[in-house]
């Protein structure tokens, strides 16, 4: 008996020991990749590097300049097509899709489709926008990048206009004001930082992206002249210079994976500071 | 009780009015709105139709001369056209899988971690270090893998695996493997599998801990009568959705599995995968029947993946839903 209480024991000292392990443990690479990240990106990292334009191979210099532009071209693009339809239909799973059959497929959809691998998208824009128009274009790219805006926005606005008081409707509809008005100035403007935090999350989760730009947007070397042009970004520029044989090349693949990894985990970190303004708000 | 406008818009007796004068009853903002946003709610249904039919569109000139071969034949070559997905099916598999291997155990106790043991004052930087790990875009978990983690399995990680004599590692290793490619993947997906999982847990009510711990049950035990058991079905859907991650996964894939189209039981060995294939060859592509070959395993990829997703989400709903009730 008293060794089975042992074992017991034993058993549970070693798998709790075991769990907080495996946190630790899976701190190492996080650890290992931002501080590689940082300090082999820091020795190129100057104002050269964020303002002109790349080099050819054996020129020292050249940037990523274009790059930049083009990953936040990418992003407007991106943001025109996805985000209205994404935060609209967020607000109608919240306000008018408790229990209704639409909407739940609806909300399945969406959830299914942010599981299609981007590469897969990447071809749908490539079908629908490159081949028709016969040629790689920052258009392409951005609308890829947009389809997959659409779910993540729409669940992230649903869960958050969802956190609002239900009192909070029902004080603007005894006051007269309709349905609508009250879902546009008072709901939605409660839950404003909540879908600014959706917004950015599914910016930062874009920007980071290459897979669907390989074969829409494409790469260039020079400043786009217009979005119907083959345009560069960040994640594609730091693909194509980091299986190069050419050690410069390599060198700027690390700057930009850092201006990249900078770029995407700020717009991470102001979400999490506007999610913990709105949870205030609400309160 | 709450007051729900939708009571009286959808009501019985509504019906029986004539149309414009429902207008103007429930007022033509509210109808307008309504309708509005319900069209942007379509759109996502449309564009999941739109997805699904264009890629089959673009993948039928390889689906009629290929046909079924496309699916067991392992030859791949654009210049003879003929064209199989034998060995990047393969890759997929076999690099998601051993991902999955390593990333359940480690996922499933950080969750663990997290929920049940950790004090409070370590639950939110631990947090916020794994979502932090999935913030990380995948092309810059490429390049470390391909100037850090690649070397560091080559010299360090694989002559001991060698040493084993398993007929799964084989030398010589050059570090661009399918193994190489399961180590990082592993990495890239442990925050969906934790992040759902410490869902499900967190979803666990809280009297199932308290009659466990009543009976004297020990912290371990706790965690395996009241939070584990009852939450299986939960876990096996985040494990799936995990899984619908790494098969999906491009750029990484690309970068660290070397890149060679074959079927070889060695793990140490050089492969491809479905998504880094259409990835190094799409926008090269030789003719149209090569396009519409790769747009015929980005199709089979998204099958795939669907099926995975559908099941998953079904599971995870079931068991959070469950406790809800």
């Amino acid at each position: 008996m008293v060794n089975y209480q042992t074992y017991r024991r034993w058993t549970d000292r070693t798998m709790v020991f075991l769990c907080g392990t495996a946190a630790f443990l899976a701190g190492i690479p996080l650890v290992s990749l931002l501080l590689y990240v940082l300090v082999q990106g820091f020795r190129r990292l100057d104002w050269t590097f964020l303002t002109s334009l790349p080099t050819p191979v054996g020129v020292s210099g050249g940037g990523m300049a274009n790059a930049i532009l083009g990953t936040i071209t990418l992003v407007l693009i991106a943001s025109c097509v996805g985000l209205p339809i994404g935060i609209f239909a967020g607000i109608y799973l919240s306000e008018y899709g408790k229990k209704n059959r639409f909407a739940w497929m609806v909300r399945f959809t969406a959830d299914v489709l942010s599981g299609v691998p981007s590469i897969v998208t990447g071809i749908v824009a490539y079908t629908l926008i490159v081949k028709p128009m016969h040629n790689f274009s920052a258009l392409a790219g951005g609308v890829a990048l947009g389809f997959m805006m659409i779910p993540i926005t729409t669940r992230t606005t649903e869960e958050l206009v969802k956190m609002v008081p239900h009192s909070i409707r029902e004080a603007s509809w005894a006051l007269g004001i309709s349905q609508w008005r009250t879902i546009l100035s008072i709901v939605v403007r409660t839950a404003k930082n909540g879908i600014l935090t959706g917004v950015l999350l599914s910016i930062a989760r874009i920007a980071g992206e290459t897979a669907p730009l390989l074969f829409t947007a494409f790469n260039n070397q020079f400043w786009p002249k217009g979005i119907n042009e083959p345009t560069a970004s960040l994640t594609v520029q730091v693909f194509t210079y980091a299986i190069s044989p050419f050690k410069d090349w390599q060198d700027q693949a690390w700057t930009g994976a850092l201006v990249l990894l900078l770029l995407v985990l700020s717009i991470n970190l102001s979400a999490k500071f506007f999610f913990k303004n709105s949870r205030s708000l609400l309160r | 009780m709450s007051l729900s406008l939708d009571a009286t818009t959808d009501g019985r007796a509504e019906k029986a009015l004539p149309f414009f004068s429902k207008l103007a009853h429930a007022g033509v903002g509210d109808w307008l709105f309504r309708k509005l946003t319900a069209f942007f709610a379509f759109l996502i249904l449309f564009l999941a139709c739109l997805t699904a039919f264009t890629l089959w569109k673009a993948s039928v000139p390889s689906i009629h001369k290929m046909g079924w071969s496309f699916l067991t034949s392992s030859d791949w070559d654009p210049v003879q056209e003929i064209f199989g997905s034998v060995p990047f099916v393969y890759g997929t598999l076999v690099s998601s899988f051993l991902a999955l291997l390593i990333a359940t155990p480690f996922g499933l106790g950080i969750s663990l971690f997290l929920t049940e043991l950790a004090p409070m004052k370590m639950r939110e930087p631990v947090a916020f270090m794994v979502e932090t790990l999935a913030a990380i875009p995948s092309v810059v978990y490429g390049l470390w893998g391909i100037f850090l983690l690649a070397p560091f399995m080559r010299v360090h990680v694989d002559p001991i695996l060698i040493k084993t004599g398993l007929p799964i590692f084989k030398g010589p290793s050059t570090g661009l493997s399918l193994f190489t490619a399961g180590v990082i993947l592993s990495i890239m997906i442990l925050p969906t599998i934790t992040a759902i999982s410490r869902e499900v847990f967190e979803a666990v009510p809280n009297a199932y801990r308290e009659s466990a711990k009543a009976l004297g049950a020990t912290n371990w035990e706790t965690i395996q009568l009241a939070v584990m058991k009852p939450s299986k079905v939960g876990i096996l859907g985040a494990v799936m959705l995990a899984l619908g991650r790494a098969l999906g996964e491009t750029m990484t894939v690309t970068m660290v599995i070397g890149n060679t189209p074959q079927v070889t039981t060695n793990l140490l060995a050089a492969g491809h995968s479905m998504a880094s294939v259409i990835a190094n060859e799409f926008s090269e592509a030789v003719g149209d029947i090569h396009v519409a070959a790769l747009a015929e395993i980005g199709l089979l990829l998204m099958v795939i993946t669907l099926i995975l997703n559908v099941a998953a989400h079904l599971l995870v709903w079931l068991t959070t839903s469950k406790f809800q009730r």
